[in-house]
């Protein structure tokens, strides 16, 4: 009656030893490490890298117990945190000669200690949260309806030009919104620029009924464009974030997309949080200001004379100095769009689209200064460098720029990238913000950890005194639950925050409820007369509907929790869910079979120990089930 | 051992009425106390900056205080001790033309410079767009969790028995609610996923009972409905306590070594367990009686459905 057929123990085997292996990488801990990764877009990581990272180290004299290459970066690991800084700095000198331009990022980190037959596995620890571990977190919005204005100044911009192009005459173009107005009375020209919009535009479109009766063209832009252009606008933004990033030297920065205008940096084991701050808030970074073509710059530049006044001295990036005026005429926030791509006559070129403002200052420019040089300027970490500096061959207007002569394909597409990254297709703006010290971190990590040993430790030792060997039976189906769990988050690879250990802890209470309704129905069955065995199979049985119901309606309070809670209350629905799950597959079904293999094959079974069982008729003496040895008869 | 030897059902229903008025009065406080004092609201939900520090001597709350008044912060502005003595929580609302990230570290600026030992354990911004959508979506969550759970306890057993379990629950969340307005505790994020939790768990305590209710009107036929009730609640009454206890043990630990983040996150589980024992067993069950459940509800809902899971099914006793 109570035994279970061998695929029931079978399973329980396979679980527990999932179980197991999933859960096990958490027990080994972290070690120092030292990761290097790319700190520009075209500098690339690879093997190769990771043999100079052996070199560099074995030179050194430092010995790092494992080195990796892991698609994006080289991490190696070392024993103690001191050999951890030395390497670093050794590393720092090989991967990056000149402090002033760095080309990889140099990061401390502390990687799991997983041994490499549990890595095979896919094993690996919890992911923790930045409360555990300390760092920045940050929820950035992008401004959508900027990035959609700009959009339109584009668009009002290039329809301008191709109307004066084809001599269209009409009575202005403006924005308005998200929209473009053309005025125009005449009713020819009316169809003319909505045919010309229709073939030539495919962004835009006219309003519905409109007529030149009300003297003008109103252009909307499509939904799907719109879609578009969040979509850019959200992904340039998170570009920039990267590159602005990777100057922090951030071991495992996480940059994600939220919702549909909302990206979610987290930054962790960052001490330097207003730097942080500083670096991520930052603007514009790029500037477009006019090479100082006197008798005095260019000595300068010839590096012959000191650099005149109201005159600055960048370096290109082959080294070569520019001395630049002071007066800044754009900045990268009138840069819209940097692509690279060929010119006319099929040589590499970088086609910058500028927005409505920087068009007219950019063709007051140009007209004025034919023949002289022009410089664009990316600053990074506070300092510029020149990313091009072209001479301006004729007057351009329509905000359509073209730099081109004198440059490969992997050049052309280097510049187009520096010159977007420089710039925000949107302006962000910070909506939350969380900055946790290393030190409550860690702090953090040991408050949790007590919290679900002391439960744990409670409920053990309350469960084995009153409910005997069937109190201990529960406690193993309680640490399974906990293996289970633990299996689970690490499996899933779950981001485990405090709420989330508070969840675990709860889990574990709430698990208990399944056993107490159990064992308190065992001995019910007992106390009403019933023989040992049938005590048993009907209390699992009569249980089981019970606990089901009990656990739906939790599992319905944790899944709403997890559709509408953010940030701390999903790291709790989610533990709280699994651990309802796991609940009970461990306190029903891998207890039952505990409960069988030992008491099942027994067919004279006198007694169950299961604490003594009270009989209200026989005036408090016990009756059944007395000390556990005598129940092994 | 066995705590519980009990020989004869407790007429609990027999008080259903006393225990009911007891209930409202509760009720009724917590309502008023939550429209006088209202929530004291976390960041989370208001908008604004909070800033911890942490100094290696007891922190002079008074000077802080000052500091902050200083910089051009209201006078009610929040300071207070947060976890232990040395540590610090100031609370900033919001100020035009000031990112969260000026403020910080602006009140930490003038901070180090009267003690240089101040160390920054942790800022929190959140701006008030992000305060609004909490706020919608916990009532969501919230609605969505009544509803789920009634609609589950009306299919199972029978609507009656959904009403009154999830009365009797909503009852504990006004109640630990009223608790948080009455002594003006931080209501947070994770109190709130505390509420939804007890909520969840609670009505654990209603479907056992309910569970009884059942099977007791199937066994004793000669029972009346109060004695089917005072039976079903006396019978699982050990089983109450134990697992409550138990579950109860576990927010404990989380209440004294979980640090000052737990601690209201399990002082609101803590009001939701004791209560939740009290309404499942006092207000639940009065409220099946109140609604005149019979045994015909019951046993002849389930013999039509024929439920696979019926504990009663096929069992001699």
């Amino acid at each position: 009656m109570n035994r279970y057929p061998l695929w029931k123990y079978a399973i329980i085997v396979v679980a527990l030893l999932i179980g197991l292996i999933y859960s096990l990488p958490n027990l080994f801990g972290e070690s120092p490490a030292v990761q290097v990764s790319s700190g520009k877009a075209t500098v690339k990581v690879d093997n190769g890298t990771t043999a100079r990272v052996e070199a560099a180290l074995a030179e050194a004299g430092l010995k790092p117990s494992l080195v990796q290459f892991d698609g994006n970066s080289v991490k190696a690991r070392f024993e103690t945190t001191d050999e951890q800084l030395k390497a670093r700095d050794v590393l720092e000198r090989v991967f990056n000669p000149d402090p002033a331009v760095p080309t990889h990022v140099v990061a401390l980190n502390l990687l799991p200690r997983t041994p490499a037959w549990l890595a095979s596995l896919g094993a690996a620890p919890m992911y923790l949260g930045l409360d555990l571990r300390g760092g920045v977190h940050f929820l950035l919005e992008v401004d959508m309806a900027a990035a959609l204005q700009r959009r339109a100044d584009v668009l009002a911009t290039d329809l301008r030009s191709v109307l004066r192009e084809k001599g269209i005459r009409h009575g202005g173009i403006n924005r308005s919104g998200n929209a473009v107005e053309v005025r125009t009375s005449d009713e020819a020209n009316f169809d003319t620029i909505r045919d010309l919009v229709r073939s030539q535009f495919p962004d835009l479109q006219a309003a519905e009924g409109a007529s030149a009766a009300s003297g003008r063209l109103v252009l909307t832009i499509r939904p799907e464009t719109i879609r578009t252009v969040q979509e850019q606008a959200l992904k340039q933004n998170m570009t920039t974030l990267h590159n602005r990033i990777n100057e922090l030297g951030v071991a495992e920065p996480v940059i994600q997309q939220q919702g549909a205008n909302r990206i979610v940096v987290q930054l962790p084991g960052v001490q330097d949080t207003a730097k942080a701050k500083d670096i991520l808030g930052r603007t514009a970074t790029l500037e477009l200001r006019l090479v100082d073509e006197s008798a005095e710059g260019r000595a300068a530049e010839r590096g012959t004379g000191p650099v005149p006044f109201g005159s600055e001295r960048y370096l290109e990036r082959n080294g070569q100095a520019v001395i630049v005026k002071r007066e800044v005429l754009l900045t990268g926030e009138n840069l819209t769009d940097a692509q690279a791509g060929f010119d006319d006559t099929q040589q590499p070129a970088v086609h910058l689209t500028l927005d409505g403002k920087g068009s007219r200052v950019f063709r007051d420019i140009t007209r004025e200064n034919i023949g002289k040089r022009m410089a664009i300027i990316l600053f990074e970490k506070g300092q510029g460098e020149v990313v091009t500096a072209p001479v301006i061959r004729s007057e351009i207007g329509g905000g359509r720029v073209q730099i081109s002569g004198a440059m490969t394909t992997v050049e052309a597409n280097d510049t187009a990238l520096l010159l977007r990254a420089g710039s925000l297709a949107a302006p962000m703006e910070i909506i939350e913000e969380r900055t946790i010290g290393p030190s409550l971190g860690a702090e953090n990590i040991q408050r949790g950890f007590n919290s679900v040993v002391w439960g744990f430790l409670v409920i053990v030792g309350f469960m084995c005194v009153y409910y005997m060997l069937f109190g201990v039976f529960s406690s193993i189906a309680l640490t399974v639950n906990l293996v289970l769990l633990v299996a689970l988050l690490s499996l899933l690879q779950a981001t485990l925050t405090l709420p989330g250990i508070a969840a675990l802890a709860l889990a574990l209470g709430m698990a208990i409820d399944s056993n107490v309704l159990i064992n308190e129905r065992i001995r019910e069955e007992l106390r009403a007369g019933a023989s040992p065995q049938a005590a048993i199979h009907a209390g699992f049985e009569r249980a089981w509907a019970t606990i089901l119901d009990s656990n739906v309606t939790t599992l319905i309070a944790a899944l709403a929790l997890l559709m509408f809670g953010s940030g701390p209350v999903r790291g709790f629905a989610v533990v709280h869910a699994l651990g309802i799950l796991t609940s009970m597959f461990s306190a029903v079904f891998f207890m039952r079979g505990l409960v069988n293999l030992w008491y099942g094959r027994q067919k004279k079974l006198k007694s169950v120990s299961i604490g003594q069982v009270w009989r209200p008729d026989t005036t408090g003496v016990s009756v059944a089930g007395t000390a556990p040895a005598s129940d092994k008869e | 051992m066995e705590f519980f030897r009990i020989k004869k059902d407790i007429p609990f229903m027999k008080h259903a009425l006393v225990l009911n008025v007891i209930s409202l009065v509760t009720f009724a406080l917590a309502v008023f106390f939550l429209v006088t004092r209202g929530l004291h609201l976390s960041v989370e939900f208001t908008g604004g900056t909070v800033v911890e520090v942490s100094y290696s001597q007891p922190a002079d709350l008074g000077k802080v205080r000052a500091i902050v008044t200083g910089l051009g912060y209201a006078d009610d502005t929040q300071v207070q001790n947060f976890g232990t003595s040395q540590d610090v929580m100031i609370r900033l609302p919001p100020r035009e033309g000031q990112t969260s990230a000026q403020q910080s570290e602006q009140v930490l600026a003038a901070l180090k410079a009267d003690q240089p030992d101040v160390v920054l354990q942790r800022t929190e911004f959140v701006g008030p767009q992000v305060g609004e959508e909490l706020v919608h979506n916990g009532l969501l969550a919230l609605a969505v969790v009544v509803v789920g759970i009634s609609a589950y306890l009306g299919l199972r057993f029978e609507w009656k028995f959904g009403i009154a379990g999830i009365l009797a629950n909503l009852h504990d969340v006004v109640i630990i609610l009223g608790f948080f307005a009455f002594f003006q505790w931080e209501f947070s994020l994770a109190v709130l996923a505390a509420v939804l939790a007890v909520l969840g768990y609670s009505v654990n305590e209603s479907v056992v009972i309910f569970d009884r209710i059942r099977e007791a009107f199937r066994k004793f036929r000669k029972m009346d409905t109060p004695q089917v009730i005072d039976h079903a609640i006396t019978s699982t009454m050990s089983r109450t306590i134990i697992t409550h206890a138990s579950t109860e043990a576990v927010v404990l630990s989380m209440f004294f070594f979980g640090g000052p983040t737990l601690h209201y996150f399990a002082l609101a589980l803590t009001i939701g367990i004791v209560f939740g024992i009290y309404s499942s067993v006092f207000v639940g069950g009065a409220l099946v009686m109140w609604m005149g459940v019979k045994r015909e509800d019951l046993v002849r809902t389930t013999r039509k459905d024929g439920d696979p899971n019926d504990p009663n099914a096929g069992a001699v006793v």
